[in-house]
């Protein structure tokens, strides 16, 4: 979404565009209550949440102890009962024991009470690689959720996006999965919008308008596609750069636009390609616009290993780059 | 006629543990704070992303240890526990590779540091989350029992923050229900990550909980190794003997911050940590030793450079092997080849 | 007649004679709901019903120590006797049986599986264990937004008491000094598990130490027993003393539900053993023995327990099912485009 002109703004990296939008939230709604492991004293384990407990205080700003399937289960229930819960899982890789709180408990409770109960639920977490983050501290885990109706996924990219959507998570009456990749976190600075605003979750962004091919990812690797599509400009090549934002719900319109005006598609994303997102896409894609697509969609996604290894050439296999994604890109336009 | 070795001399009670055994203990406490602090300069150097120490920790590491039996039992670590996994046999070249992230570590460069597992050792493979390893080692121990294979015992660690989990809870509670062979070594240093105790459970000893499952529990000073020893020397014995699980804590202290990515200063304060500097484990055992008459202070001088030439060694050694394959990432995923998703 | 000697004292915790005939009735419909659920799904009518025969007297005891219009109640799927202990009808009760259009959940869950704001009955799904820490967000709200005088009560089974996130609920109530109290209806079977293979000692309450809290154990086949340790504990709880673990030790007379056949894993002997101290009409022994009901009044009771039961079957099997585009009702906020 475009940022007015006349707006003011600052520039954040990702880190502060967090930290300011939950310091709001904090600020304006006494509701809101932020637990997770190191989140108080510490202020988070990337210090987005610091101070926060000297101003709020330990009662909204709660240490919780090493367990996560409680940290996911208490804010489910302090969301029934009318407070408005940020919970942090530390990173994406810790989330797997609260896996029943959030798939079978926090995205059923509305349907389960038709509707007497609701669970605005915003779980923030960091995810992704390319930190050197080993097998535990480096995975991604959309795919583990995005076949959960109930829930929403928002994995944004740039500093304005996590604002407006993270508001957004935080205004939404229902449990939205807020992912945050970690080496955006301080490398990725932007214009960011003073004051309250949204971005509608659901809805994708065109990053780079081009007519020859047609680029859908998200995260980090946004960037690197956005890096990689510059280069092929210089080669006289129009690729246009889609950032999903949001993973569930998903902007089939604004993916669907795009390819039937470029005719080709390419899906990047840093999880696994087998049983991945682009796996959706593209079946989405083949069922709803087979005939306008001139190329066959291709996905450029990680190898089917369970996660990057710590020591440097295990993480560079695993992890793609603007190189990598450039010649994918080549190769589709000349198709 | 030689003096017998276990002899008490000037009232230093050592639960049978001989003069070398002491010695050995207080090796492998010099050694762990020497490899940690390794770790730490090589992170300053740039050397290495990462590292972790577990200062404060040395004596109930190296105390343990010596409770468990080489070829026998089976050691289920957490990350915090450089000192166990030396004293069980690891070697400091192995550790260096581990820091390294070189291919020939036990896990091929995989893991972060301080993630080792060895079979030969006995030490079980486990990864970075937080009491997921506990059901592991409670395995472990049926698959022992299972097979009627008195004699051994699994000894489990975790720190205090895991015993929130609820796989710890699970954990316990099995290995209760069939009085399994495993001893739950809960080193308690009072900090998770930022968290002190007071925020982790609603009353700080930890042992109290086992009434509740139906084993017995047991506390000590976890800076004190030969304290530790007969705790943890008794529990072993006790699984070892068709006697079931026990949770023993030992109470110690986190010198250090969590890792080299953890500032500790922005969640407690320096008189807070220098407080309990004064009771630090390694120099307290030392004077143990010399009023003992065990060591004399050139032993202790030749123990030092002895630690310090063989963690030079290893960390040169280390240092100049090969990094894993970039095809190395596609391995061990199944048993034999196997073709990846493409 | 009862009536006509004079009665023992006995301890009644402040219960006035109409509370204790309260506590009865709701122990008789609590008992008369669950054989209906039984007689429908071996008609053929409903597909499945499951019971709490044995956890009338834990159940009808605990939800008068409930306030209504203030207090929670997050219960698990074996409390029929707490949600028509706390206001809810025969009628919901039966919409919930016949998976009804009108029941809280549109005919979506399991029976029994209640959720109703209006009562302070927190929605629960079938995942044993996931509830408690639903409560103890509760709990936390309660206390983070000031609300002194009320109370959150879970309750759970034994085997519950095994899952992990019974041990994370209820370690962070203790932390906190949250106003929950944890109940624990011990039937002493978890499906086919017996007490002794789902942990090495069987008294769930001394775990309470471990925690901090206090623990109490109480006789559940005596609803005025039940009714004073839960009182007392929710009362700490509503005056800022913390959280308390109550066992109540009970029996399961029935099978899990009518899909399980207890024959397989337990005796006949056990079961017809445990019979014996049935809680209902030992219960309505003690009330004519202490003259606080007559022969009459018990007889007049049950039967318009029946009618009440009665009426609310044909008035909820006359009520229509949900239509299939409800199936796509409520899964988010607003109108949701399902993807195709």
């Amino acid at each position: 979404m475009a940022v007015a002109e006349t707006q003011k703004s600052q520039v954040l990296n990702n880190v502060e565009a967090v930290r300011e939008t939950l310091y709001e939230a904090m600020k304006t709604d006494e509701r809101t209550v932020i637990l997770g492991e190191d989140v108080g004293n510490r202020g988070n384990v990337f210090l987005i949440t610091k101070d926060f407990v000297k101003e709020f205080g330990p009662q909204r700003v709660i240490d919780t102890p090493i367990a996560e399937a409680s940290i996911i289960g208490i804010a489910v229930g302090m969301a029934m009962e009318g407070l408005r819960p940020i919970a942090e899982i530390q990173f994406a890789d810790f989330i797997y024991p609260a896996f029943n709180q959030i798939v079978g408990e926090a995205a059923k409770t509305r349907y389960r009470s038709n509707g007497e109960y609701t669970c605005p639920l915003v779980i923030r977490t960091p995810y992704g690689g390319g930190v050197r983050g080993a097998l535990s501290h480096s995975v991604s885990i959309e795919a583990l959720f995005y076949h959960v109706p109930g829930l929403k996924i928002v994995a944004p990219a740039f500093p304005a996006d996590v604002k407006g959507l993270l508001n957004a998570a935080i205004d939404d009456p229902d449990p939205v999965l807020f992912l945050e990749h970690k080496k955006t976190y301080r490398l990725i600075k932007g214009e960011v919008p003073d004051g309250h605003y949204t971005i509608p979750i659901g809805k994708a962004d065109v990053k780079k308008a081009g007519n020859q091919l047609t680029v859908v990812s998200y995260g980090l690797y946004v960037h690197w596609a956005l890096e990689a599509a510059n280069a092929l400009e210089a080669e006289g090549m129009s690729v246009e750069v889609i950032d999903l934002r949001s993973i569930r719900p998903m902007d089939k319109q604004a993916i669907l636009e795009s390819v039937r005006k470029t005719r080709k598609l390419l899906i990047i994303h840093e999880d696994n390609k087998f049983g991945g997102i682009g796996a959706e896409i593209s079946a989405m894609v083949a069922e709803e616009a087979l005939f306008d697509l001139d190329a066959p969609i291709r996905r450029h996604a990680a190898p089917d290993v369970p996660a990057m290894g710590y020591a440097l050439p295990l993480e560079e296999e695993y992890m793609s780059s603007p190189n990598e994604m450039a010649e994918v890109m080549r190769e589709m336009v000349k198709f | 006629m030689p003096k017998s070795d276990t002899q008490t001399r000037r009232g230093l009670e050592r639960h049978g543990l001989t003069d070398d055994q002491l010695k050995a203990i207080f090796r492998n406490m010099l050694l762990q704070r020497q490899l940690d602090n390794r770790g730490f300069q090589l992170n300053r150097q740039g050397k290495v992303p990462f590292a972790l120490g577990s200062e404060g920790h040395e004596a109930l590491q190296a105390g343990a240890a010596m409770a468990f039996e080489r070829g026998k039992d089976i050691l289920a670590p957490y990350y915090r526990d450089l000192g166990l996994a030396i004293g069980i046999g690891l070697s400091a070249y192995e550790i260096m590779l581990s820091i390294f992230a070189r291919a020939d570590d036990h896990n091929g460069g995989r893991q972060f540091p301080n993630h080792y597992s060895s079979k030969k050792a006995g030490l079980m493979s486990f990864s970075s989350i937080l009491a997921a390893h506990i059901p592991h080692a409670v395995g472990a121990a049926y698959a022992m029992k299972l097979r009627n294979e008195r004699g051994r015992a699994v000894l489990v660690t975790c720190g205090d923050g895991t015993t929130s989990e609820g796989e710890w809870h699970e954990s316990m509670n099995f290995a209760a229900i069939h009085k399994l062979p495993i001893v739950m070594l809960v080193e308690n240093n009072q900090w998770a990550i930022s968290t002190p105790l007071d925020q982790q459970m609603g009353q700080p000893n930890i042992y109290k909980r086992a009434e509740g499952y139906g084993m017995p529990g047991e506390q000590f000073d976890g800076f004190d190794p030969i304290a530790t020893y007969e705790v943890v020397k008794r529990a072993m014995d006790r699984a070892r003997t068709g006697g079931g699980p026990s949770l023993i804590e030992g109470v110690c202290y986190r010198f250090l911050a969590h890792s080299t990515d953890d500032n500790d200063m922005t969640y407690r304060t320096k008189d807070e940590v220098s407080e309990h500097r004064k009771m630090d484990p390694v120099p307290k055992f030392e004077r143990v030793l010399l009023d003992a008459g065990v060591v004399t202070a050139e032993d202790i001088e030749a123990m030092r450079k002895d630690v310090l030439r063989e963690t030079n060694e290893a960390t040169d050694k280390a240092e100049s092997m090969p990094y894993p394959e970039a095809s190395d990432l596609y391995k061990h995923l199944y048993e034999g080849a196997w073709q990846p998703w493409l | 007649m009862a009536k006509t000697k004079p009665a023992k004292a006995f301890e009644r915790f402040g219960l006035s004679d109409e509370q204790l005939v309260a506590m009865w009735r709701v122990m008789v419909l609590h008992r008369r709901l669950e054989t209906r659920g039984f007689e429908l799904n071996r008609q053929g009518k409903i597909p499945f019903a499951s019971a709490g025969e044995g956890h009338e007297a834990v159940q009808a005891g605990a939800a008068m120590a409930f306030e209504r219009g203030k207090d929670l109640l997050v219960p698990y799927y074996r409390d029929l006797g707490l949600d028509i202990g706390i206001g809810l009808s025969a009628y919901e009760v039966l919409c919930s049986l016949f998976g009804r259009a009108a029941d809280h959940s549109g005919g979506r869950q399991f029976p029994h599986h209640y959720a109703s704001k209006r009562l302070g009955l927190y929605s629960i799904s079938s995942i044993i264990a996931a509830q408690t820490s639903h409560a103890v967000g509760a709990a936390y709200a309660m206390k983070v937004k000031g609300e002194s005088g009320r109370a959150v009560l879970t309750t759970f089974g034994d085997g519950a008491t095994s899952e992990g996130e019974w041990h994370e609920a209820i370690n962070f109530a203790s932390i906190h000094r949250l106003p929950v109290v944890f109940l624990c209806e011990n039937n002493e079977w978890a499906i086919s598990t017996p007490l002794s293979n789902q942990m090495a000692q069987p008294d769930v309450y001394k775990r309470a130490a471990g925690y901090g809290i206090p623990g109490e154990c109480v006789d559940g086949f005596d609803p005025i027993a039940v009714y004073g340790a839960v009182k007392a504990a929710m009362d700490r709880a509503r005056t800022g003393g913390g959280p308390t673990l109550v066992e109540a030790k009970c029996y399961r007379f029935l099978s899990h539900t009518t899909d399980d056949d207890d024959r397989t894993y337990r005796s006949r002997d056990e079961v017809a053993e445990r019979r014996k101290d049935d809680p209902v009409p030992k219960f309505e022994r003690f009330l004519l023995e202490h003259g606080i009901l007559d022969e009459a009044g018990a007889e007049a009771l049950k039967a318009s327990v029946l009618a009440e039961t009665n009426d609310a079957t044909d008035r909820a099997e006359s009520m229509p099912y949900p239509q299939p585009a409800d199936l796509y009702s409520n899964v988010y906020a607003g109108s949701h485009e399902p993807w195709r």
